[in-house]
């Protein structure tokens, strides 16, 4: 059975000229793998991510025809069983640690509130906190533990975070951005933990990036949104036979190392695109 | 043309002291295109800031042309050297109109046929004239780097200092404003000498490159040993693994 | 097309209808506010009334007649508000006081502002020890309680109404001083300073032209919520003598007058107390309003 099924999501926010939907109508279903939603600025792949969440932002509003989550649905839930399915089931990894993590509580803390909100005993929270920092690759665990959120390098606060959202274990993770902030080399290794989630604890991944190449590399499967909507679903091994124009020209317009055109292609949109 | 000789940039705050920058050394020639490739806090950035005067030099030469500059820098030299800045939406006054921005230059060193100059350096970064009036909030990322390109020509400079000017663009608009970048070099002979962490758009926009890490140059390469591989410390071949994307047998 | 969509146009064709459609786009989203409003309606009548005071005044609010009129209690006929004790109409004498009010605050900021902003961005911008200075001077003056070192400015001066918008005007420049500093230091490091400097701009240039302009809509909230306690503290100078002089109409001075019949004639002191009242709340309400269209840091 499919972990979430999403059919015909739809995001809208009034503005002064009416409201403007910035989801148009997302459908896919997820199992315990690694699906990469790509796109670029506007095109609705954070608020599909966030309202998957119950996270969609006020005044915004978020309707979908299905939307079920382990086979329970999750429309029209109130914000108090949105907290505790948010804290214990899913979470959402972002892309600016600095936005998520409490500035004026130790790292150690925080995890161990999150684990202790749904009745875990101190001892046995501050064990799990201590492992879930170890399980991200991060050598000092006792340290950061005690450390407080400014104190720690981007990387080391991006995987900080990361323990925070997996310390409950939960069975959807949603991460937006999470490593565009990071250098190469640090990337690789956040990207690398999610892996082994998704691998050892079946996990169900949705990532959300703007970097085609990245996402392919990574994920199984790749949703590409244009204008609020999905415009193609691809395996990420079948990138290279993508059909759609708009998938074709992200893939074409990055220059290459190795590649020597010139001029790069350029993307000619099409009004088309956003029927 | 341009010489940097052991340049060391040092930034105090207080009892703590910065060494951004520990010993860098680089020439780029006339019509060349120069590339500097680190991650963040490598110093990258500090040293185009160094060149323009933006950033403290504690130590070493900066030759223009074989000429010592002298600190501060002198109005000729802003007329030979400019710069773009990475975020599009940081570089531009939020309440000056694209005209206001264009205009100011001029006025400052006295040029003359100000409003065909406007119109020519529009023209030049792909922009129409219907954008003359506009403010950056009614502009797209793309349009507003296009715009801090216009503003770096204006003064018909010959070195231009680039720094990541399209880290934060979509890649759709990075194809756009390299392929600007790219132009303008060709039609008017400009040199460059340009700043990323993503070693593809430098080795598409540059001839040579240097890789730099914690204020240190690495190494200095050529573009066909960045094609080649021929990477000869283990850094730069980190970086290039990495820039390939995940690979997911290394797990 | 009409004169809105020539505003409201992405495509303005002159500097002139840039400017015009960002002052329009600024008050259609101050218009959606309707305390703002509201405060701004006030602002104008009192503007309005200070104009048009000789015609708007029914009778003389110097001279009043002693044996028929002192002292009339609200609603007397041809007097709304009631007399004073000298037989004055209030409500004449609200009017007319209405100008030296006005006249105080438009002094007060024609001087305070500027020099706050000169002082304020000036220090920002060159840091080091012009900030050093600059700003333990400010911080001198603003350690006084306003009121305290305008009665000693004013003790000085010789009273009158001119030394108290001196004496105010001098006390309360240090806030916009310290606002404009702080907004100095976020902007100075920032990218579109820096593309200045490369183009060769001098420091003054800067200062006027990149700095100021963004410090500007901050301070002008600030002295729109400032001018109630500008116009209390003229109140205020004015209540101890030290203001307007009689038989000046300003309103403090009509309240320190009032203060003897309190209990039981109540109407001469809280008939300007609630002018003061009136008006105060219409700039508080009116800097709240353009706090929210100007701040760009609660834009979203």
């Amino acid at each position: 059975m499919s972990l979430l099924e999403v059919e015909n999501l739809r995001v809208t926010f009034p503005t002064r000229h009416g409201p403007s939907e910035v989801v148009r109508g997302v459908s896919f279903t997820l199992g315990r793998e690694r699906l990469g939603i790509v796109g670029e600025s506007g095109s609705g792949k954070s608020q599909t991510g966030r309202a998957l969440l119950g996270l969609t932002p006020p005044p915004g509003k978020a309707t979908a025809d299905r939307l079920s989550f382990d086979g329970s649905d999750l429309r029209g839930l109130s914000a108090r069983e949105w907290r505790s399915l948010r804290g214990q089931r899913m979470s959402m990894v972002m892309q600016d640690p600095k936005f998520s993590l409490n500035p004026v509580m130790p790292v150690g803390k925080q995890l161990m509130e999150a684990l202790r909100t749904h009745g875990t005993p101190r001892a046995q929270a501050k064990r799990a906190s201590l492992d879930m920092l170890e399980a991200v690759q991060i050598r000092d665990p006792e340290r950061v533990f005690r450390a407080y959120p400014h104190e720690l390098s981007g990387g080391m606060g991006q995987r900080a975070m990361i323990a925070m959202m997996l310390v409950s274990e939960p069975d959807l993770l949603i991460a937006d951005e999470p490593t565009s902030a990071l250098d190469v080399t640090i990337q690789i290794e956040v990207l690398r933990i999610l892996d082994r989630l998704v691998t050892d604890r079946g996990m169900g991944l949705i990532f959300i990036s703007h970097d085609l190449r990245l996402v392919s590399s990574f994920c199984d499967r790749v949703l590409v949104m244009y204008a609020g909507r999905v415009v193609e679903e691809l395996r990420a091994s079948e990138l290279h036979a993508a059909q759609h124009p708009y998938t074709r020209g992200l893939l074409n317009c990055l220059p290459q190392i190795d590649g020597d055109r010139r001029p790069l292609p350029t993307l000619d949109r099409d009004a088309a695109w956003a029927e | 043309m341009l010489d940097v000789r052991d340049l060391e940039v040092t930034f105090t705050s207080g009892a703590d002291e910065v060494r951004a920058v520990r010993g860098v050394s680089l020439t780029v020639q006339k019509g060349e295109s120069y590339g500097i490739v680190g991650e963040s806090g490598s110093g990258k950035s500090t040293v185009l800031r160094a060149i323009c005067g933006l950033a403290p030099t504690s130590a070493g030469h900066i030759l223009l042309d074989g000429k010592e500059l002298a600190t501060p820098r002198r109005p000729d030299f802003y007329r030979r050297v400019q710069m773009v800045f990475q975020d599009p939406y940081a570089s531009l006054h939020p309440r000056h109109t694209v005209d206001a921005v264009l205009s100011e230059p001029l006025a400052i060193h006295r040029f003359d046929r100000r409003d065909e100059r406007i119109a020519e350096a529009l023209s030049a970064v792909g922009l129409g004239q219907g954008f003359r009036f506009r403010y950056p909030h009614q502009l797209s990322g793309g349009q507003r780097q296009r715009v801090a390109v216009a503003r770096a020509l204006i003064l018909e400079p010959q070195i231009l200092l680039l720094d990541e000017p399209t880290s934060a663009l979509d890649a759709s608009i990075q194809a756009e404003v390299l392929n600007l970048l790219d132009r303008l070099r060709a039609e008017r002979g400009l040199t460059y000498v340009m700043v990323s962490h993503d070693l593809a758009v430098i080795s598409h926009m540059c001839e040579r490159l240097m890789v730099m890490e914690h204020g240190l140059a690495v190494e200095e390469l050529t573009r066909d040993d960045l094609r080649q591989r021929r990477a000869g410390t283990p850094y730069t071949q980190r970086l290039l693994k990495a820039s390939a994307g995940y690979t997911r047998e290394a797990t | 097309m009409t004169t809105r969509e020539w505003l409201l146009s992405d495509n303005p064709v002159s500097r002139r209808q840039a400017r015009l459609g960002q002052s329009y786009r600024t008050w259609l989203d101050f218009r959606r506010n309707g305390l703002a409003m509201f405060g701004l309606a006030i602002v104008l009548v009192l503007v309005l009334v200070a104009i048009f005071a000789p015609w708007l005044a029914p009778h003389d609010p110097l001279i009043g007649d002693l044996r028929t009129t002192r002292l009339l209690p609200p609603l007397s006929e041809g007097h709304l508000l009631g007399t004073d004790d000298q037989g004055r109409d209030i409500l004449s004498r609200l009017i007319w006081g209405s100008r030296i009010t006005l006249a105080v605050v438009a002094l007060v900021v024609v001087i305070a502002t500027p020099v706050g902003l000169l002082v304020g961005t000036t220090a920002g911008y060159f840091g080091g020890w012009v900030d050093t200075v600059l700003m333990r001077f400010t911080d001198v003056v603003l350690a006084f309680p306003k009121l305290i070192l305008a009665l000693a400015f004013v003790a000085a001066l010789g009273p009158g109404i001119e030394n108290a918008i001196i004496a105010i005007s001098i006390t309360a420049w240090p806030p916009y001083a310290r606002l404009a500093r702080a907004e100095t230091l976020t902007i100075r490091n920032s990218d579109f300073i820096a593309a200045t400097k490369l183009q060769g701009a001098r420091p003054a240039r800067i200062i006027w032209k990149h700095v100021v302009p963004l410090c500007m809509s901050s301070v002008i909230i600030r002295v729109t919520l400032d001018m109630a306690g500008i116009i209390l503290t003229a109140a205020g100078l004015g209540f101890l003598g030290l203001g307007a002089q009689p038989p000046q109409p300003e309103w403090g001075a009509m309240i320190a007058g009032g203060r003897n019949f309190l209990v039981d004639q109540w109407w001469v002191a809280t008939m300007p107390g609630l002018a003061i009242f009136i008006v105060s709340l219409g700039f508080n309400l009116l800097g709240d309003g353009l706090r929210d269209v100007l701040d760009p840091r609660r834009r979203t």
